[in-house]
């Protein structure tokens, strides 16, 4: 594929990829809508140049199968959905990267995204009880 | 069975955690060209010259639009706004230009291109300003712009409306009155910061049909004014709504589909697709109200208030569009929940060089509560009676009136007293307001009360279409729009009750197609369960019946003797005789081949009931069809050295009428605390002399993030409501309305000064603590 030296991940992801799951929100870094995971670490895509991403492993909502979407659906994390995949895959990202993660680490983590629709409660039940689960060998 | 008030999983939900829900601008089947605005950079400009000279020699670009008289003026209304500014800029964002490229970079670059020169005009920031002897006229031509619905505009003023509320005797309530207080109280406008920016595409096909996707809470009203706006037959409009990435109100007003639709007509109809920037969906999009207001409160030295007298000014922005009706609404329920004999309101609806108003989350009632419930606070603390206690003893109760003049009953109104009981459990009321954590901090506790009814058009009404699948499952179509709010899951609980039949047999058309869904007025107001699940109930009545004819045919029976259940059509008293569903509603064959019936479809639809446009003197009329009433309180931790505080509990008590889907209803009522407390606590434009917004990003106009949030609890009162599907009232706003005031009264008494403007910033605190720059 070819995309401008300008184009940011974001835009390639959904407009050359058909990847829309990665969301515009800001184009900003505020907001965390378009959070991806670049080599296991969460990333917001609008704010990584595609050219910087080659070579490396990026895994969108699209590929994900993890428990944390179960439980986002099971606790009602959710309403419009629209910053839903960002908020996964930066859960996914503090879920794999830490162990038994403290309230600060949790919120150091989350922060950086922005829900309208929920007060924020849900998400937090999700993930720590995602956290909380019995991990594998 | 039994799945109301079940936890029912939302039908989209595993779109939305896989990525495959799909949003308006993530539709990309099929090429289409791009549009970028030209936004005003000034609050109130005369516009000298637009200069699109270079802009034109770029490659790609395929058209620029500038505004023009030939263009139709919107409004919803009056008609007071062109699509793109003429002669005049009356607003910081407002667009002045459209172009129209190959590409969005080729858009955006030759936009840049664009030069405007502008004449400053004095700017008008406030209300108050724009009511000067001295101030300029916004729209001189105001009383010659057409009407479409039933505003008051006042000649030769910046006022685009007048709401008159007059119940009983202003000055015999005075007369009766011991103890009043009034105060002044006012806020800026602010947003509704969907995560989803505004976004919409238009294509105008070869044989004349438009078709526009837009994200919108109306798509219904898109299709109706665009036919009004440019003469095209209704019926060649079609609009598409697929999910909505959060609404609040933002999205029912029409705006960016206009502007899709002239840069399609520029380009002979290709098919143009516009993106808001997230600094367009905050400036040049239409944004949640400000307001001005006068308050004035009296009562007996026992508690019960005599008299209450208000004026709201509320900052409608550069253009009217649905601000007339938000003002309205604030005028209907200018009150809090109380039953007070004496009542005289003017509400107003002010011209202002801000971004224009439109509906919010609550519809002009959390904003004129935190005025009202402020004077509350403060004359339940000059009776020196608890503000809790003031509050219930002069709740609004079914018998008694409304400031419209509606006579309530256990239907139309709920039970706020037992609201009040509610919270004060859940806040540990009776352990003090006031609770020292050390020597620096405190947590305090604020409490204020709300009501609210959906004063949407008289004639608003929502249609549902059921059809079957060869299996027995059904598919249910409804013109309400998936915003967030799980309306359309509810939907399916409710006809899943009806059919008595597993809700995962019942098949959710979850985009909004206008040519082959039903109309739903708006997805607004918190109506959508309440219409469209009359619809469903009614559209179930439909295809029970015509089931039961074709099975009392089969059957050799009566159908007054048949029930629909379980899948089955079978004899009440025999049940065991009987048809399974996907027998009979795709026709029943009998064993010669011969058949009877058809695929089954069924209908239904419902219309608001009575109700009346307002009394233009006196405000009498039936506004809404009933009010949900709630108990609402914020506790804080102040810190009394640098006025910070830390939300840490909020709880609201609502009379929910029934919960239908106890998660959901959790999920509505926290995430309108959250909206709330986020208003009141935080957001507002900036805006400086110019009238230019200085805060138009996420990160200087910022939304609650994870962590910042209170532990919020939420309760609910059952009152089932007669004539709602399964007993139920709106809930979707209910949650934020008292928040505004609830934090104001709990930071009133921390820093013991009143604080009577939002947002309840620590530097407000500061300045109304005299502190100087």
């Amino acid at each position: 594929m070819t995309f401008r030296n300008a184009d940011v991940l974001l835009d390639v992801l959904r407009y050359q990829l058909g990847l829309t799951g990665a969301k515009p929100g800001c184009l900003n870094g505020d907001c965390g809508a378009c959070t991806v995971n670049i080599d296991g670490a969460a990333q917001k895509s609008c704010l990584m140049l595609a050219v910087e991403a080659i070579g490396k492993e990026i895994l969108t909502i699209e590929g994900l199968n993890a428990p944390i979407q179960g439980v986002f659906v099971d606790q009602f994390a959710f309403q419009c959905g629209y910053c839903t995949s960002g908020f996964i895959m930066n859960a996914h990202s503090l879920i794999e990267t830490k162990k038994n993660p403290s309230d600060e680490e949790i919120t150091a983590w989350l922060e950086s995204n922005i829900c309208r629709c929920t007060g924020y409660m849900e998400i937090e039940k999700a993930v720590k009880s995602v956290i909380h689960l019995p991990k594998g060998p | 069975m039994n799945i109301i008030g079940k936890s029912v999983i939302r039908k989209e939900a595993f779109d939305k955690v896989t990525g495959r829900a799909k949003y308006t601008a993530d539709e990309l089947s099929g090429p289409s060209l791009h549009a970028r605005i030209v936004t005003s950079p000034y609050g109130h400009a005369r516009i000298l010259s637009i200069d699109d000279s270079l802009a034109r020699e770029i490659t790609g670009v395929r058209a620029i639009i500038v505004g023009s008289h030939e263009f139709p003026l919107t409004g919803e209304e009056i008609r007071d706004r062109p699509p793109l500014a003429v002669d005049k800029v009356r607003y910081y964002g407002e667009p002045v230009a459209l172009v129209v490229a190959d590409r969005y970079e080729i858009a955006k670059k030759a936009a840049e291109l664009i030069e405007v020169k502008y004449e400053l005009l004095p700017v008008i920031n406030s209300p108050t300003e724009a009511l000067k002897e001295d101030a300029p006229i916004l729209h001189p031509n105001l009383m010659s712009y057409e009407k479409i619905g039933t505003a008051y505009p006042v000649a030769h003023s910046n006022i685009s409306n007048v709401t008159k509320i007059r119940k009983g005797n202003i000055e015999n309530g005075w007369s009766q009155s011991e103890v009043s207080v009034e105060a002044t109280y006012g806020f800026s406008p602010s947003s509704h910061s969907a995560m989803e920016t505004r976004a919409a595409t238009a294509e105008i096909k070869p044989d004349g049909y438009v078709h526009i996707t837009t994200s919108s809470q109306a798509p219904f009203m898109v299709k109706r004014l665009m036919g009004i706006y440019f003469g095209i037959d209704i019926g060649k409009i079609i609009v598409e709504t697929p999910l909505v990435g959060g609404a609040y109100g933002g999205k029912a007003p029409i705006q960016w589909e206009v502007l899709a639709y002239l840069a399609s007509r520029a380009v002979g109809g290709k098919r143009v697709k516009i993106v808001y920037t997230r600094e367009e969906d905050l400036t040049t999009a239409p944004c949640h109200v400000g307001l001005e207001a006068l308050v004035k409160i009296g009562c007996t030295m026992e508690g019960v208030i005599t008299a209450a007298e208000m004026v709201y000014w509320f900052d409608g922005g550069a253009y009217s569009d649905k601000a007339i009706d938000v003002s309205r609404a604030g005028g209907v329920d200018c009150i809090g929940p109380y039953n007070i004999d004496n009542v005289w309101c003017d509400s107003l609806c002010v011209y202002t060089n801000h971004p224009y108003g439109t509906p919010f989350r609550g519809f002009g009632h959390s904003e004129v509560l935190f005025a009202f419930e402020r004077t509350m606070n403060m004359l339940a603390k000059k009776i020196g009676m608890d503000p809790l206690e003031f509050r219930k003893r002069n709740s609004i109760l079914p018998g008694h009136t409304t400031p419209t003049q509606v006579v309530l009953n256990k239907n139309t109104v709920g039970y706020l007293p037992p609201c009040i009981d509610r919270l004060k459990d859940l806040l540990d009321w009776d352990q003090g307001e006031i609770t020292e954590v050390d020597d620096r901090r405190i947590r305090v506790k604020g409490i204020a009360c709300s009501w609210k009814t959906s004063t949407i058009d008289t004639d608003a009404s929502s249609g549902v279409i059921i059809t079957f699948n060869s299996d027995g499952s059904m598919n249910l179509m409804s013109g309400v729009v998936e915003i967030g709010t799980g309306t359309k899951t509810i939907l399916a609980q409710i006809l899943a009750e009806r059919m008595k039949m597993d809700v995962e047999q019942i098949h959710v058309k979850m985009d909004v197609h206008t040519q082959t869904t039903p109309e739903h007025w708006k997805t607004v107001a918190s109506r959508g369960v309440f219409m469209a699940g009359r619809a469903v109930l009614e559209a179930a009545e439909d295809v029970i019946r015509q089931i039961k004819d074709v099975a009392a045919c089969v059957l050799r029976t009566s159908t007054e003797d048949l029930e629909v259940a379980f899948g089955r059509v079978f004899l009440k008293d025999e049940p065991e005789v009987g048809l399974m569903l996907k027998d009979v509603v795709y026709g029943y064959k009998f064993p010669n081949g011969n058949s009877i019936g058809g695929q089954i479809v069924g209908y239904g639809n419902y219309i608001l009931r009575r109700m009346t446009y307002l009394d233009p003197e006196t405000g009498a009329g039936q506004p809404g069809p009933e009010w949900t009433v709630a108990a609402h309180g914020v506790e804080v931790e102040y810190d009394k050295r640098d006025f910070t505080y830390k939300l840490v509990r909020a709880a609201t008590v609502v009379d929910i009428g029934v919960v239908l889907n106890h998660k959901a209803a959790l999920g509505q009522v926290m995430g309108a605390m959250s909206m709330g407390l986020a208003f009141a606590g935080r957001e507002t434009f900036v805006f400086d002399e110019l009238g230019r917004v200085m805060n138009p990003q996420l990160r200087t106009y910022r939304p609650i993030h994870y962590g910042e949030n209170p532990r919020y609890l939420v309760d609910f009162v059952i009152n089932p409501v007669e004539n709602a599907p399964y007993g139920s009232r709106g809930v979707g706003e209910h949650g934020l309305l008292g928040m505004p005031a609830a934090l104001a009264n709990a930071l009133s008494i921390a820093a013991g000064v009143e604080l009577n403007e939002l947002p309840l910033t620590p530097e407000l605190i500061w300045r109304t603590k005299g502190a100087e720059l």
